[in-house]
């Protein structure tokens, strides 16, 4: 009788009982706030785009999985909840009810399920919906809506885009009481949840601080008229860098896996983030610079490779 | 006459040049804007095929091994040069949006691969047959990808508006548009010929 006590299997032994699924969740439920601050600063038009964005994407998903003859139950792993809720956070609160239909179907199908579901993505699907919005509908997709404590009628652009008349204060940028996309504005409720995937392990520091060091660095350093001048805080609290910096680049299918893989991939992130702010036509790169380093993540890996404990490496040296 | 049907259908389908050969797919991805464009490259390029193929096939054995590809390369430019001040002379529209794409077709792998790997090892006739079923082909492949493109990017079907509240997805015009369709119907027809 005691032989069934006694269980024979490979390793590891010990599990941690962290499952994608709850992985999905605990993110899902760090994003919620900003979106809540999103709705509250925008009106209920935005809560309506997060809505068809998260139901695109689970249908989506569903269609897919059983077009692949996989088990639609898969669903239930909350990754296309996780889209869809990041593609909206994307999305500017007054776009019409088609483009976040858009944008769901084109972030599962064309980000994720052709190249064979999660896991396999090589992109961030999320940011493939956006970027594909960005380039088919430019006007919907800068047509900013005003906060709700803003005085005059006339719909603002997204504070990067005029940096001239600057009519913010650093307060104003760090609550959320500007134009923007739904989830990027209320950069406080968004560090209190990165705090919490930091805290809970979910995410490391490693990409999210070396991407956001890299923009404030070269922004401080070429932002201005002169070097050394640029508003540094303003390129941190205005845009997407946060948004991305924490829950989109720190994506586990599309990120390095080793420590110095990430810290490359931040740098990289940050330099191409700058690069298309200050120079560029747009005036966020944010989730271009995530895309494009996305791409190369395949190199990073190859060359930070951790050593294989006794392995040779190189030419064996002649005895 | 089975055999010569039999080159002339594996252009289309077995061979075809865009989804299968995987050849040519710079004009491919640049003139596959709007169906007109797509048809004026396709009936262009179909001429030089055919033209250098009759050409290159019936002086094969003079043409010393060594130096081939320098010889193809004139016989092909000749009838590129034709086809250019051809489209000039009466269809300048059409030559002005290809532009560059017209003379670009001298270098064309589909036809410098027609002539390497079959004009210079058959008769005339069969090359004949072989150079129309490649260039229908890629015709056929350049029409389909550009209807794709035209329709949904810019809400028009050779010029036509398909539906008033159709608001057309910009990126299908631009270069992202043609990878996506190009890699989609290669996708596709790998999946329904895999099937078979």
């Amino acid at each position: 009788m005691l032989n069934n006590n006694l269980t024979v299997s490979p390793a590891p032994h010990i599990r941690s009982g962290m499952t994608t699924q709850k992985i999905m969740y605990i993110v899902i439920c760090s994003l919620l706030p900003a979106g809540l601050a999103g709705v509250y600063i925008f009106g209920l038009s935005s809560l309506k785009v997060i809505l068809i964005s998260i139901i695109a994407c689970v249908i989506s998903e569903v269609i897919f999985l059983v077009l692949r003859n996989k088990d639609p139950k898969t669903i239930l792993d909350g990754s296309a909840i996780l889209t869809g809720l990041l593609l909206a956070y994307n999305l500017p609160p007054g776009v019409p009810f088609w483009i976040p239909v858009v944008g769901g179907v084109v972030s599962i199908m064309l980000g994720k399920q052709i190249f064979g579901g999660l896991g396999h993505n090589i992109f961030n699907p999320a940011l493939v919906g956006r970027a594909f919005l960005q380039i088919s509908w430019p006007v919907y997709m800068t047509t900013w809506k005003n906060p709700r404590w803003a005085l005059d009628a006339v719909s603002t652009a997204t504070p990067l885009a005029r940096e001239g008349a600057r009519s913010f204060t650093y307060m104003d940028l760090f609550l959320g009481n500007h134009g923007g996309c739904i989830g990027e504005v209320c950069i406080v409720l968004l560090l209190a949840g990165a705090l919490i995937l930091l805290f809970m392990k979910i995410i490391s520091f490693h990409i999210p601080a070396s991407f956001i060091g890299t923009v404030m660095l070269l922004v401080w350093i070429f932002g201005g008229n002169e070097f050394f001048q640029g508003d540094f805080l303003f390129h941190l609290l205005a845009g997407g860098l946060v948004l991305g910096a924490f829950f989109m680049a720190t994506d586990y299918v599309t990120r390095p896996l080793t420590k110095k893989g990430k810290i490359i991939f931040g740098i990289g992130c940050g330099v191409l983030t700058v690069v298309i702010r200050l120079k560029g036509s747009y005036p966020e790169g944010v989730s271009y610079a995530i895309l494009f380093m996305n791409a190369v993540v395949p190199l990073i890996d190859r060359h930070t490779k951790t050593k294989v404990y006794g392995a040779q490496t190189g030419k064996a040296s002649p005895a | 006459m089975k055999k010569l049907l039999q080159e002339f259908s594996k252009g289309i389908f077995m061979e075809n040049p865009t989804f299968r050969l995987a050849l040519g797919l710079c004009p491919t991805l640049a003139v596959s804007t709007s169906v007109v464009n797509g048809l004026g490259m396709g009936v262009a390029a179909t001429f030089v095929i055919v033209g250098s193929n009759v050409i290159i096939s019936a002086i094969r054995n003079f043409i010393p091994g060594k130096i081939r590809i320098p010889c193809f390369i004139v016989i092909i430019a000749t009838f590129v040069t034709i086809v250019e001040l051809i489209m000039k002379a009466f269809l300048p529209a059409l030559s002005n949006s290809l532009g560059i794409f017209v003379p670009l077709i001298v270098v064309n792998c589909i036809v410098l691969g027609r002539a390497e790997a079959f004009a210079s090892r058959h008769g005339i006739v069969k090359s004949i047959f072989d150079g129309l079923g490649m260039g229908v082909g890629f015709t056929a492949a350049l029409v389909i990808i550009s209807a794709i493109r035209e329709i949904l990017g810019n809400g028009t079907i050779v010029g036509l508006m398909v539906a008033r509240s159709f608001e057309p997805a910009l990126l299908f015009i631009l270069a992202p548009g043609a990878l996506l369709v190009i890699g989609l119907l290669m996708g596709g027809i790998n999946f329904l010929s895999e099937k078979k």
